[in-house]
């Protein structure tokens, strides 16, 4: 058996395919399974389109190259962060944006951190407001506009991987990029399906819904869904 | 099977395996090597005894020191919190202004505000509060919203036009945007803004209508009301760029700062702390 097996290149990839698989099946699946890993939390809403759209941007300009989103359980990081990330946090997230590598900080909790002036100033130029960063500039974020014609395309994308998006939702993805982003529209409406959604001109330049509109409104939203004033943390120690 | 071949040099038995004329030896992995692996067996299995490891149907065993990380966070915070306890409940228990007038709160809020700043409020005012263009000072004496170490408490806690219901908030008119004055009476109104703090001669049209638009918030004498967050205009400090353009610019179209609300981010130690901090970097009043 094994002479032959090591004799046989096919049949010694098989046996290496089946042996690591089923070390990472016994890892893997449960997690998929346990309704205990991911918390029940109240709040944990899918993304509005522009947010979504600013994630798009988030994942093409490799954001996450540098910033992780999860907070780990340890006192350095929650008092410089805030709380622990929950996996709830990151349910509707396709793909995830944990990341190990910090060369920059963390941004789990990012939103509601700055003012979107800073946002614009930052992203535009770092050194601008924190003279020691080492960030790349994105200027263009702030002159490309965003396209947005597909919004409903990549929620229904989500929907098939599991994002509950409504039909609803689908149907209105455009014009609640728009409400979004320029205050204008039914807001109330686009609020009703994306509560908590931070609303109105982010960049600084009201004709024109860019990218930097997108980015911003992403990140002013990051860590701030969930309610935490009915949490126990203790139901879910783990 | 066949009787194993014996390497007629060392006398050890070989695998059998030949290539090329060469033969290998099939020597016994050393017994301290083989121990170490099954010792490690042995305490794998273990290890999932004692702690979580085995997915059940409905959840997964716990494990018999019932170990958790964010249990343990917990624990260590809750360890930390009873190690400082003894300054932390003075803090809880002293307002700003005790803290501020006590030698040894003072002392420990400064360190303890150095750091909540850095990392939480550096980003804009810059380092030691030195600010920049459209984020203030605070190592000056010109507050907008008051020096005295509540009203930079409360600055703190609630924010400026943060979404916080109790942030303080202030909305200039854009006179130009909004064409509440045509472009000649911004143009006079600058020049009297400039006039009070001695940047450029005295312009009566522009004075009326600094009286008129102006003086209800920023004052007679522009030089301004805290209550209001109206700046000082007279004297040469300028939050949004100083000169004649930048503010005309101001006049047409004001650009509003905003700072977070900080009462949900920070627990309120630290907002005491960095309150104290801030007030001691120069213009506290």
């Amino acid at each position: 058996m094994q002479e032959k097996m090591e004799k046989n290149v096919i049949l010694l990839a098989i046996a290496t395919l089946i042996t690591i698989s089923i070390g990472g099946l016994v890892q893997l699946v449960p997690l998929y399974a346990l309704d205990s890993t991911i918390e029940e939390v109240e709040g944990m809403r899918p993304y509005s389109p522009l947010e979504l759209a600013g994630r798009n941007i988030y994942v093409r300009e490799g954001c996450y190259l540098c910033h992780s989103q999860m907070i780990r359980p340890f006192r350095d990081e929650i008092e410089r962060y805030g709380k622990y990330s929950l996996a709830a946090e990151s349910m509707y997230d396709h793909p995830f944006q944990w990341g190990s590598k910090r060369t920059g900080p963390d941004v789990a909790r990012v939103g509601g951190k700055y003012s979107n002036d800073w946002h614009t100033a930052h992203m535009i130029n770092p050194r601008s407001v924190v003279p020691e960063s080492i960030m790349p500039g994105y200027p263009f974020m702030a002159t490309t506009e965003l396209s947005y014609d597909d919004a409903a395309e990549h929620l229904k994308t989500l929907s098939i991987v599991g994002v509950p998006y409504t039909s609803e939702q689908v149907a209105s993805a455009v014009a609640d990029v728009k409400a979004q982003a320029t205050g204008e529209g039914d807001v109330d409406a686009m609020l009703a399906r994306y509560p908590k959604a931070a609303v109105g001109d982010f960049d600084g330049n009201p004709d024109k819904l860019t990218e930097l509109d997108a980015m911003i409104a992403y990140l002013q939203m990051l860590g701030r869904l969930v309610d935490y004033t009915n949490y126990k943390p203790e139901m879910d120690y783990r | 099977m066949a009787e194993p071949e014996k390497d007629a040099l060392s006398g050890r038995e070989t695998t059998g395996h030949e290539w090329d004329g060469l033969k290998e030896l099939n020597t016994p992995l050393p017994r301290w090597w083989l121990w170490v692996l099954y010792a490690t067996i042995v305490w794998a299995v273990a290890y999932t005894v004692v702690y979580p490891a085995w997915p059940t149907l409905s959840g997964y065993t716990k494990g018999m020191i019932d170990y958790s990380s964010r249990g343990e966070l917990a624990k260590n915070l809750a360890a930390v919190k009873q190690s400082r306890s003894s300054w932390i409940n003075r803090f809880e228990e002293s307002s700003v202004s005790e803290i501020a007038a006590d030698n040894d709160l003072l002392t420990y809020a400064m360190a303890g505000g150095r750091a909540v700043f850095a990392e939480n409020c550096a980003p804009c005012h810059a380092a030691a509060g030195s600010g920049s263009v459209g984020y203030p000072s605070l190592a000056d004496d010109d507050w907008l919203w008051g020096g005295k170490v509540d009203d930079i408490y409360t600055s703190i806690r609630y924010g400026i036009r943060s979404d916080h219901d109790d942030a303080r908030v202030s909305d200039m008119p854009a006179f130009g945007a909004d064409e509440l004055l045509n472009a000649q009476q911004v143009a006079d109104v600058t020049a009297h803004v400039m006039s009070l703090s001695g940047g450029s001669a005295a312009n009566a049209a522009g004075a009326t209508v600094f009286e008129d638009e102006c003086a209800a918030c920023h004052g007679e004498d522009g030089t301004g009301n805290r209550e209001l967050g109206a700046p000082n205009l007279a004297d040469a400090i300028w939050l949004n760029g100083s000169g004649v353009d930048a503010v005309n610019a101001q006049v047409k179209n004001p650009k509003h700062g905003v700072m977070p609300a900080w009462v949900d981010r920070l627990d309120d130690v630290s907002v005491k702390q960095v309150s104290v901090y801030v007030h001691s970097l120069g213009g506290g009043q």
